[in-house]
């Protein structure tokens, strides 16, 4: 399942969806807002998405694991809007028979949506915001 | 015939435009080069961004993909989701 939302991730919800009698390891990821980058301290991230395209991209990573790994379930689940410190920005959960898949396929879906689902982020510190990789 | 396509705007190229949409003239037959060509002459502030990709109705396309009036087009700056 693929979510794009602006309310807060609900883990809970997340692995109950996650479990499975055939699975023998759920991983779950989760990406979440620390209070500092490069030595600047940040006060709230701001999550922008092109939607429906964030949500395509997100599909097409998930079918690209489910082609690599024999996955039971599956669940991405990304925030958009306003995060503060220490929020959930991103969820993915991964359920497979064996462990070594679901750590694989975890780290597949994370990275892969870092380098290609137009979601953006500005990081806005004490002292003044950036957009992230925006810039040369 | 001259036509104009619409272009959605996100992330740091809504700020340096101010716009969350564009209209940009084309020429018939127009490619997804030539749109970014024109977009950096109406925008020169673009120039400072990483890089721009382009999205075709929900698809990132090649600079040759021809553009029709009524595709929906978006400009992808580099992205930082996760």
């Amino acid at each position: 399942m693929i979510t794009l939302t602006s309310d807060p991730i609900d883990i809970t919800a997340a692995l109950q969806q996650l479990q499975s009698s055939q699975a023998g390891a759920i991983d779950i990821f989760l990406g979440v807002v620390r209070d500092n980058t490069q030595q600047r301290s940040v006060d709230r991230l701001e999550y922008e998405a092109y939607d429906r395209m964030a949500i395509s991209e997100m599909q097409k990573i998930a079918d690209e694991a489910n082609k690599r790994w024999a996955i039971l379930n599956y669940t991405i689940i990304h925030r958009k809007g306003v995060l503060r410190i220490g929020e959930t920005a991103v969820l993915i959960g991964v359920a497979t028979a064996h462990r070594a898949d679901a750590f694989e396929a975890c780290r597949f879906i994370i990275d892969t949506i870092k380098q290609t689902v137009p979601i953006w982020k500005k990081e806005v510190f004490t002292d003044g915001e950036q957009w992230v990789n925006a810039h040369p | 015939m001259n036509s104009s396509v619409s272009v959605l705007l996100f992330g740091i190229t809504r700020d340096l435009t101010g716009q969350s949409s564009v209209s940009v003239p084309l020429l018939e037959e127009a490619r997804v080069g030539d749109l970014l060509t024109q977009l950096h002459q109406q925008y020169p502030q673009l120039a400072g961004i990483r890089s721009l990709l382009v999205a075709v109705n929900g698809e990132y396309a090649e600079t040759d993909q021809i553009l029709t009036p009524s595709d929906e087009v978006a400009l992808i700056p580099p992205v930082s989701g996760g």
